[in-house]
C-alpha cells in the first residue's frame, strides 16, 4: 500500500521575519534566535573563538551552514597523510564554503587549535589542507570542529583533483598570455607602419624585421593548441574549425614572411597574433565555464564516498575505501549506512532499496538473500559477507552498461562543428578562387595573388564565429550555476535547448526520496520530546523524525538498543514491538511511549516534491509532454501520477526496460530528456538526448547525468531549458552575424582592397559585437 | 628617427617583463582560487597563533 496518496506537505504555520543568528535560516515562531540546537551550539563556538565577526561578512544562502543532528562518522584518520616526524596533514573537500567570511572562519577556527600547525581553505575547489602535529586521528576531532560549525567535509577524493586539476586549461591560460603579448607589440610596430607614410624605406625595413621577430615565436608558440587539435583533426579526415584557423594563421605567417624579405608594404604579423589571442580567449572562457560546474559535482559526490567498516579475523574492525575489499570479507553495515557492496548477511535485515529498484516502501530480506549494493540499511546494524568486489558487482555491472549506453547515443554534434563543416571548404575554395583569379586571369605576378588569397584565408579565420558560442555558453552556464543548475558537459544546453519529451523518475526525482514525517494530529509538546530522543540516533526515521521537529532540545542520556530503538529514562522510542505494540511490516513506522503512558505512533512516507506539479505543469507549457516511468508497483505510480498531474505512467520498470522506453522515444524520433537519481536510472539517463539528476541522487546517476540539479525540486529544470533554449537562440544569431561580416569582408579581400588595418577592425568590431550579445544570454 | 633605436628595445623590455610576471604568476598558481584571493584581502586580523612554515 503506498502512503504518498495521503501525504500533505509540512506547511510551516506562520513565517516570522527573523532569521536564525547562526544559519541565517528563517525562524519558527517561538524561537527566539537559533533555528535549532546544532546552530545554538555553532553560534556558541564561534563566539567563544571570538569570530564573531564571521556574522557580519557571510553571504551565505539561509539554512546551508545548518549543523546536522548526527553527524556521519567517518574515519579520517587513515586520509591523513604523514609529512615528516609527527606532522600529519589531511586534505578535505568541505560543502558550504560559498563565501569568503566561511573560509576565514574555516581557517580562524582550525588554526586557534593548539597544535594545528596551517589551516588554508581555497574558496573556488572548496578545499581544505590542514597539518597538524601529533596523532592521526586527531583529523576526526579537526572535522568534528568543523561539523558542529554547520560545515560538512569529506577526504578530498582524486575525482576532485581530475576536476581541479586542469592542466590544459592552464597550457591554453600560458599562450592566451603569450599571445595577448605578441598581438600588443607586433601591434605597437604595425601601427608605426600604417601611419607612417613617409616613413623611409629602410625604417620600414628594420620594423618589417622587427614584427617579425616577435610575430613569428608568437604565432609557433601560442598556436600551438591549435595546431594539434587540427592535425588530430586531419588525420581523422574531417574538417574542424582549427583547420581553418591553423592554416590561415600559418599562410598569413609566411606570407607576412615573405612581404617582410622583400620589403613589402604591409606584413600581417598583428593580425596572426590578434587572431590566435581571441580565438584563445574563446577557448579559455569555454573552459571555465563548466569548470566550476564540474568541481560542484565533485564536490559532491566526495561527499557521498565513504569507507567500509570490515571486520578483521580477530574481532577488531578497519575503515578501508570500498575498492580495497575483495569476495568473502565481512563488513559492519551501520544503521542508515549505505551498502556498497553486494553482500549476503546472515540475520534478518530491513533494506530501503529505492535507488536500486525504485520500491518507495523498505522491504525486508531473509537469512541468505542476496542484498543489493545501493540500498540503504533501515533497520539495525548488522554484519554482512561481501559476495563481489566492487569491480564484479552489480554496481561496476550498471557502470558498464551505463558505458555502453553512452557509447550507443554517439557523438552529439555541436552546432560549431556543424557550421564548421559547410563553412571551412566554402573559405578554402574561395581564397583558392582568388589566387587564380589573380594569377591566371588577371596576370598579375604570382606574388600578388598569394597575398590576396591568404589575406582571404585572414579574413575569414572564423574568429567572431570562434566566440560566438563560448561567450553564450559561459555566460548561460554562468546564470544556471548561480540558480544552482549544474551543467557537466559541453553539449548539454545545445541539447537541453532542443528535447521534446520529459521522463521522470518517482523515488527521489518527484517524491524527496527520503522519509518524511505525516502529520496526523500529534501533540507539539510529545513530537519534540521525541524529537529530542531522536536526535540521538542516525537511524532514517530517527533523522526524518528528528527534521520534522529541528528546535527540539537534545535529550539527556539516551541510550540506543541497537535493532530495537532508544530509551531514555522511563521514554522510549523505537520500532512498534519495542514499547510493546505489534509489530508492523512497512519498517516506516516508529513508537513513542512515556512511561505508561498510551504509546504514539509517528508513521513516514516518502512525499511528493511540493515543486513537482508546477514543474510538470511548466514542462508542459514549454512543449514536453511528461511521463513518469518507475521501479516501483502500479498503485504508488498511478497515484503519484495523478497528484503531480502527468497522464501517461509506467510501473515496474527495470534498468534495462527504462532504457528501452528512452530507446523506444529515439527511435520515434524524439529527444527525451530524463530526470533520474537512483542506480536503477543511470543507463536511461546516459541514453536520454539530455539528462538531470537531483543533488540528493546516487553517484552513478550523477556522473550519468549532462545536469545536476543542486537545489531541491525540480523547479529549475523548466528555467533551465528556458535559459537552454534562449542560449540556442543568440549562438545562432552570433553565427549568422559573423556570417554576414563576412560576406562584406570576403569580397574586399578578393578585390585585394585588405590592409592589415581593415582586417584588424574587422576581428576586432565583430568580435565585440559578437560578444556583447552574448551577454544577453544569462536572462531567464 | 635616432630615439627608435632606445624607445623601441625599452617597450619591448616592458613587455617582456609584463610577459615573465605573467608565466611566474601562472606557475606559482596565483589562478586557482580568484575568488578567495578576493576575500582574503579582507581578512584584517591574523591567525591568534603563530602558523609556522
Amino acid at each position: 500500500m503506498s502512503l504518498i496518496g495521503r501525504a500533505q506537505p509540512v506547511a510551516p504555520a506562520a513565517v516570522s521575519a527573523a532569521a536564525c543568528a547562526h544559519c541565517g535560516a528563517r525562524l519558527a515562531p517561538g524561537q527566539a534566535r537559533f533555528c535549532c540546537a546544532g546552530c545554538e551550539g555553532a553560534h556558541g563556538l564561534v563566539a567563544g573563538l571570538g569570530l564573531d565577526a564571521f556574522y557580519r561578512r557571510q553571504l551565505t544562502e539561509a539554512g546551508t551552514l545548518r549543523p546536522e543532528a548526527a553527524a556521519p562518522a567517518i574515519d579520517l584518520a587513515p586520509f591523513a597523510t604523514t609529512e615528516r616526524d609527527g606532522v600529519h596533514r589531511l586534505d578535505l573537500v568541505i560543502a558550504g564554503l560559498t563565501c569568503g567570511a566561511c573560509v576565514w572562519l574555516v581557517e580562524q577556527a582550525l588554526a586557534a587549535e593548539p597544535d594545528v600547525l596551517s589551516a588554508r581553505a581555497a574558496l573556488a575547489t572548496r578545499r581544505l589542507s590542514v597539518t597538524w602535529r601529533g596523532e592521526a586521528s586527531r583529523a576526526n576531532d579537526l572535522v568534528g570542529l568543523l561539523a558542529r560549525l554547520g560545515f560538512r567535509a569529506a577526504p578530498w577524493s582524486p575525482a576532485c583533483l581530475r576536476a581541479t586539476e586542469d592542466a590544459e586549461g592552464r597550457a591554453l591560460t600560458r599562450a592566451l598570455g603569450i599571445a595577448f603579448f605578441g598581438s600588443m607589440n607586433v601591434m605597437l610596430v604595425s601601427v608605426a607602419v600604417w601611419v607612417g607614410g613617409d616613413m623611409g624605406e629602410a625604417t620600414r625595413h628594420g620594423l618589417h624585421w622587427l614584427a617579425a621577430l616577435i610575430g613569428l615565436p608568437v604565432v609557433l608558440v601560442a598556436g600551438m593548441p591549435f595546431y594539434r587539435s587540427a592535425w588530430v583533426a586531419l588525420r581523422a579526415g574531417r574538417p574542424s574549425m582549427d583547420m581553418a584557423v591553423s592554416l590561415g594563421v600559418l599562410a598569413t605567417a609566411a606570407m607576412s614572411l615573405s612581404e617582410t624579405w622583400f620589403n613589402g608594404p604591409y606584413t600581417y604579423f598583428d593580425g596572426a597574433t590578434a587572431l590566435i589571442a581571441l580565438l584563445l580567449a574563446g577557448r579559455v572562457l569555454d573552459r571555465a565555464a563548466r569548470r566550476r560546474a564540474r568541481q560542484s559535482v565533485a564536490e559532491l559526490l566526495a561527499l557521498q564516498e565513504g569507507v567500509v567498516t570490515r571486520l578483521l579475523p580477530d574481532g577488531r574492525n578497519e575503515a578501508v575505501p570500498a575498492e580495497a575489499v575483495v569476495a568473502g570479507d565481512r563488513v559492519l553495515v551501520a544503521a542508515g549506512e549505505r551498502l556498497r557492496l553486494d553482500g549476503v548477511a546472515a540475520e534478518e535485515t530491513l533494506l530501503d532499496a529505492a535507488a536500486t529498484t525504485g520500491e518507495s516502501v523498505p522491504r525486508a530480506f531473509a537469512p541468505g538473500d542476496a542484498l543489493p549494493a545501493g540500498a540503504v540499511n533501515m533497520g539495525a546494524a548488522f554484519t554482512m559477507t561481501v559476495s563481489a568486489a566492487a569491480k564484479d558487482g552489480s554496481l561496476a555491472a550498471m557502470a558498464r552498461l551505463l558505458e555502453r549506453a553512452e557509447q550507443a547515443k554517439g557523438r552529439f554534434v555541436a552546432i560549431a562543428d556543424r557550421a564548421a563543416r559547410v563553412y571551412v571548404p566554402a573559405a578554402h575554395a574561395v581564397a583558392a578562387a582568388t589566387f587564380l583569379l589573380w594569377w591566371g586571369v588577371l596576370g598579375a605576378p604570382w606574388q600578388v595573388g598569394l597575398v590576396n588569397a591568404v589575406c582571404v584565408l585572414l579574413i575569414t579565420c572564423p574568429c567572431a564565429l570562434a566566440l560566438a558560442v563560448p561567450a553564450v555558453q559561459v555566460v548561460a552556464v554562468g546564470a544556471l550555476f548561480r540558480r544552482g543548475v549544474l551543467v557537466t558537459s559541453s553539449t548539454a544546453l545545445e541539447r537541453l535547448a532542443s528535447v521534446d519529451h520529459a521522463v521522470l523518475d518517482k523515488t527521489g526525482t518527484l517524491t524527496e526520496g527520503r522519509p518524511v514525517l505525516l502529520p496526523e494530529g500529534q501533540d507539539d509538546a510529545m513530537l519534540a520530546r521525541a524529537a529530542g530522543m531522536a536526535h540521538a540516533s542516525r537511524h532514517p526515521l530517527a533523522q526524518a523524525l528528528a527534521r520534522a521537529c529541528p528546535e527540539a532540545p537534545p535529550a539527556d542520556a539516551v541510550r540506543e538498543i541497537p535493532g530495537q530503538g532508544l530509551e531514555a529514562g522511563a521514554a522510549r522510542l523505537g520500532s512498534p514491538a519495542f514499547v510493546g505494540l505489534p509489530a508492523t511490516s512497512d519498517g516506516m513506522t516508529l513508537a513513542f511511549r512515556e512511561g505508561e503512558a498510551a504509546p504514539v505512533l509517528f508513521r513516514f512516507a516518502d512525499r511528493m516534491r511540493e515543486d513537482a506539479p508546477e514543474a510538470v505543469a511548466a514542462l508542459a507549457a514549454l512543449g514536453l509532454k511528461a511521463e513518469l516511468l518507475s521501479g516501483d508497483g502500479e498503485g504508488a505510480v498511478a497515484a503519484l501520477a495523478w497528484q503531480a498531474g502527468i497522464a501517461e505512467w509506467r510501473a515496474g520498470a527495470d534498468p534495462v526496460a527504462k532504457q528501452a522506453r528512452i530507446a523506444a522515444l529515439a527511435a520515434a524520433g524524439r529527444r527525451p530528456l530524463m530526470v533520474g537519481d537512483g542506480i536503477n536510472d543511470a543507463a536511461a539517463l546516459a541514453a536520454a538526448h539530455v539528462s538531470a539528476s537531483p543533488a540528493g541522487a546516487t553517484d552513478l546517476a550523477q556522473s550519468a547525468a549532462d545536469l545536476v540539479l543542486k537545489r531541491d525540486g525540480l523547479a529549475m529544470l523548466p528555467v533551465a531549458i528556458r535559459i537552454a533554449r534562449r542560449a540556442q537562440a543568440i549562438a545562432r544569431q552570433n553565427i549568422g552575424f559573423s556570417a554576414g561580416y563576412n560576406l562584406v569582408a570576403v569580397p574586399l579581400a578578393v578585390a585585394g582592397m585588405v590592409t592589415p588595418l581593415v582586417a584588424a577592425l574587422v576581428m576586432a568590431s565583430s568580435s565585440i559585437i559578437v560578444v556583447m550579445n552574448a551577454l544577453r544570454a544569462g536572462k531567464d | 628617427m635616432d630615439i627608435l633605436l632606445y624607445l623601441i628595445p625599452v617597450s619591448l623590455l616592458l613587455g617582456l617583463l609584463g610577459l615573465v610576471a605573467f608565466l611566474w604568476t601562472m606557475r606559482s598558481r596565483q589562478y586557482e582560487d580568484l575568488d578567495g584571493a578576493a576575500a582574503r584581502i579582507l581578512f584584517d586580523d591574523q591567525p591568534r597563533k603563530e602558523t609556522p612554515k
